[in-house]
């Protein structure tokens, strides 16, 4: 039940993402300066904070995407559904610690300086 | 006490003779709706991680990018594949969940009618749009 409502929540919001992502991308047909400026945003802190939003949502919609293929189309899969839920939260956890390392370095860098 | 004739879950419906007449008016479109969001989901995995991968992550991550890296990966054959067919599965996987909700939560005939007239109108732009910039990106414009 919550996995399925969490599918749907991270769907949704993703799917706004990509309406606004589209139009971002669109700027490099204006001028490239354009882009660039609408660009910089993404590199803000707070921006950089919701990317980090965005890749756990895509990531735990595309993992929980892969049990409920599981479970349509794999004999045991629908007997087995707890414990995959269990793997793919392990998956996204293992995924996401070197994920946001990675996605906050420059901003935590920026901040707080040093190393 | 013999079972009733219940064709399995999300099996296509029979052409009428023992189902009677209402079978004939409709389709199979929610099935293939179904099947389209597995398939499209499995190969969105790789294309959508992929890209989140090379632009948020890896190398700088988005720290990294500007039109000059936008104009270097275009230059591409291969990445605009990758992206069109990438913005094309996103967003007929999207506009279908977001019909889904929509059919789930809008109770009011009026009310979902005009929130998936709303959402068709915007997957319309969406792949006009990106399908437009893809194919006419300039490196040279100024």
């Amino acid at each position: 039940m919550w996995t399925w409502v969490v599918h749907r929540i991270t769907g949704v919001l993703t799917f706004f993402f990509l309406f606004a992502h589209v139009l971002d991308t669109a700027l490099v047909r204006v001028s490239p300066d354009a882009y660039d400026r609408t660009i910089a945003t993404y590199k803000t802190p707070i921006v950089n904070l919701l990317e980090v939003g965005l890749v756990g949502a895509v990531l735990y919609h595309a993992l929980n995407g892969l049990r409920i293929i599981a479970i349509d189309f794999w004999a045991k899969g629908p007997r087995y559904q707890r414990q995959m839920t269990w793997v793919i939260g392990t998956v996204w956890l293992v995924v996401m610690v070197p994920a946001v390392f990675f996605m906050t370095r420059h901003t935590l860098r920026a901040l707080f300086g040093g190393a | 006490m013999s079972s009733p004739d219940l064709a399995a879950p999300r099996s296509p419906r029979s052409t009428g003779h023992t189902t009677g007449q209402r079978t004939k008016q409709r389709s199979n479109f929610e099935l293939y709706s179904w099947l389209f969001m597995r398939v499209s989901g499995l190969i969105l995995i790789f294309l959508v991680l992929g890209h989140l991968m090379i632009m948020n992550v890896l190398d700088g991550g988005v720290q990294r990018i500007n039109f000059g890296f936008v104009a270097g990966r275009w230059s591409s054959p291969f990445w605009q594949t990758w992206d069109l067919t990438m913005l094309w599965l996103a967003e007929l996987h999207g506009t279908n969940g977001l019909r889904t909700v929509i059919n789930d939560y809008a109770e009011r005939d009026n009310t979902r009618f005009w929130l998936k007239m709303l959402l068709y109108t915007s997957a319309l732009l969406v792949l006009f749009m990106g399908t437009l910039v893809i194919f006419t990106f300039d490196p040279r414009i100024s």
